[in-house]
């Protein structure tokens, strides 16, 4: 079963063409990690996935609901709503600056989208979120304000957010990019138990050792196109093409 | 002795006026600052339009011309007779919501993106974002310029003399004007000052209220 299908979607902002004619195929439970230099498009391609940037050309589909669509002619073909509604909903996103929200404690950043969207009652959102909490380790901390705890930890608030609303799929944006280096581990082993219970990832990261250990396969994108999708034995010590090489050992040094 | 009780007694009668109009411009105006904010914001060109025009005429004019207008105006033009009280709300909550239109639109505007972005992606709507996650955090970041205004309000009030209505100010000058004695002016100023010190008591424990999570 293909969770996302992506054919030959691009972007633009203005002039520029910040994606071209990316296609991917990801599996269920597959974890794949993003790399490549700053300004490739990486974000953009998540952000495109999850409906937060509207592409201008090609295709999505999410557990086989189209979500994004254009004819041959190049006319965006309007969807059913709710179908796009409920592709979306089948996946969970996670920014590098969290994005908590600051007015609510953790319980409450956690168990907000079950009862508002989901409408579940207040007694099994509140268990539903104390679970998660505990499942990232943060059990004791469900009454602090985001501003009262650690970066390290309102990243693993943020995970336990997204996955209050059961997605079969995260996609992660940097999640580990604006942490001190001593916090970073304790994300990464969040989404390392994740890869274990069999998710299904998305995730751009710099950290190589990471994406080597925990991914089936890396992408490499470089000026809006993915140039190479392998897995990471192959990518990170035998990529075909040259400018992957120049960029691993520029950021492996 | 007496006398001066009897002053009090009708200032304080005069208070109870003007006490009444603020409340009604609050709990009026406030709602419909949020409103013209949102509307402000829309993407809908034609609403943010009107209400750019509302809060033009409204912030750009002296606000006792208003209260002429919609007082001596109207009724002239329309044909719409309006008591002074309420001449007088409608005019001040007019004005008050154009002023709270402004600062709830920047208050909104100042919040992050990143905050919509969150809730897009949890499968909030729009209204449930603006509701939820935006609102009550721009009410922090408004208070003080909400306050602000509030003081204000107090003293604008004042200017429903001009249309002889008997709030606190006009019941003042009535016993200066009849007994020779400023004595009501000090009256008068002491319960403006009570006024106004208790709302920002108020506005100090609000910000007390929504600072927890900074
Ligand atoms: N909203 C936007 N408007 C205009 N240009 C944008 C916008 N968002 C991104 N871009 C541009 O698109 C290009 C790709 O940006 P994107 O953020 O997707 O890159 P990235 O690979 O995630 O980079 P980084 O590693 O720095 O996060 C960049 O040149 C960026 O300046
Ligand atoms: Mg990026």
């Amino acid at each position: 079963m293909k969770m996302i299908y992506v054919d030959n979607i691009s972007k633009k902002f203005g002039s520029l063409e910040v994606l071209k004619d990316i296609s991917l195929e990801v599996k269920k439970g597959e974890v794949i990690s993003i790399i490549g230099p700053s300004g490739s498009g990486k974000s953009t391609f998540l952000r495109s996935l999850i409906l937060l940037e509207q592409i201008d050309k090609g295709r999505i589909e999410i557990e086989g609901i189209p979500i994004s669509a254009f004819d041959d002619k190049g006319k965006r073909i309007s969807l059913p709503r709710k179908d796009v509604k409920d592709g979306v909903r089948k996946m969970g996103m996670v920014f590098q600056n969290f994005h908590l929200f600051p007015h609510k404690t953790v319980l409450e950043n956690v168990i907000e989208a079950p009862i508002i969207v989901n409408k579940l009652d207040k007694k099994e959102a509140v268990s539903l979120g104390e679970e998660l909490l505990k499942k990232v380790g943060l059990l004791d901390k469900k009454d602090s304000y985001p501003s009262q705890i650690s970066g390290g930890q309102k990243q693993r608030v943020a995970i336990a957010r997204a996955l209050a609303m059961k997605p079969d799929i995260m996609l992660f944006d940097e999640p580990t990019s604006a942490l001190d280096p001593e916090l970073v581990g304790e994300v990464l082993g969040v989404i390392k138990n994740l890869a274990k219970e069999n998710m299904t990832m998305l995730i751009v990261t710099h950290e190589m050792g990471f994406a080597k250990e925990v991914s089936d396969r890396v992408v490499f994108m470089d000026k809006g196109e993915i140039i190479e999708d392998a897995p990471p034995n192959k990518l990170f010590n035998n990529p075909d093409h040259p400018r992957i090489k120049a960029f691993l050992e520029k950021i492996l040094k | 002795m007496s006398d001066i009780l009897g002053m009090i007694i009708y200032i304080l009668k005069g208070s109870l006026i003007t006490l009444k109009l603020y409340i009604v411009t609050i709990v009026l105006s406030i709602p419909l600052g949020v409103l013209g904010a949102l509307g402000k914001i829309s993407k809908s060109k034609l609403l943010s339009s009107f209400v750019g025009f509302y809060t033009w005429i409204f912030r750009g004019t002296p606000l006792l011309l208003q209260l002429f207008f919609i007082y001596f105006g109207l009724p002239h033009f329309l044909g719409i007779n309006f008591s002074k009280f309420q001449a007088a709300s409608l005019t001040f909550i007019l004005n008050y919501g154009a002023y709270f239109t402004e600062i709830f639109r920047g208050g909104i505007l100042s919040i992050d993106k990143g905050q919509y972005e969150a809730a897009k992606v949890l499968g909030l709507s729009y209204p449930q974002t603006m509701r939820r996650i935006i609102l009550p955090q721009t009410i922090r970041r408004v208070l003080p310029a909400t306050s602000n205004e509030a003081i204000t309000l107090v003293k604008d009030t004042a200017l429903v003399t001009a249309i002889s209505m008997e709030d606190l100010l006009r019941n003042a000058n009535q016993i200066v004007a009849r007994e020779y004695t400023i004595i009501p002016f000090v009256i008068a100023g002491v319960i403006y000052l009570v006024l106004t010190s208790i709302i920002v008591w108020i506005f100090r424990k609000l910000e007390e209220k929504y600072s927890i999570y900074e």
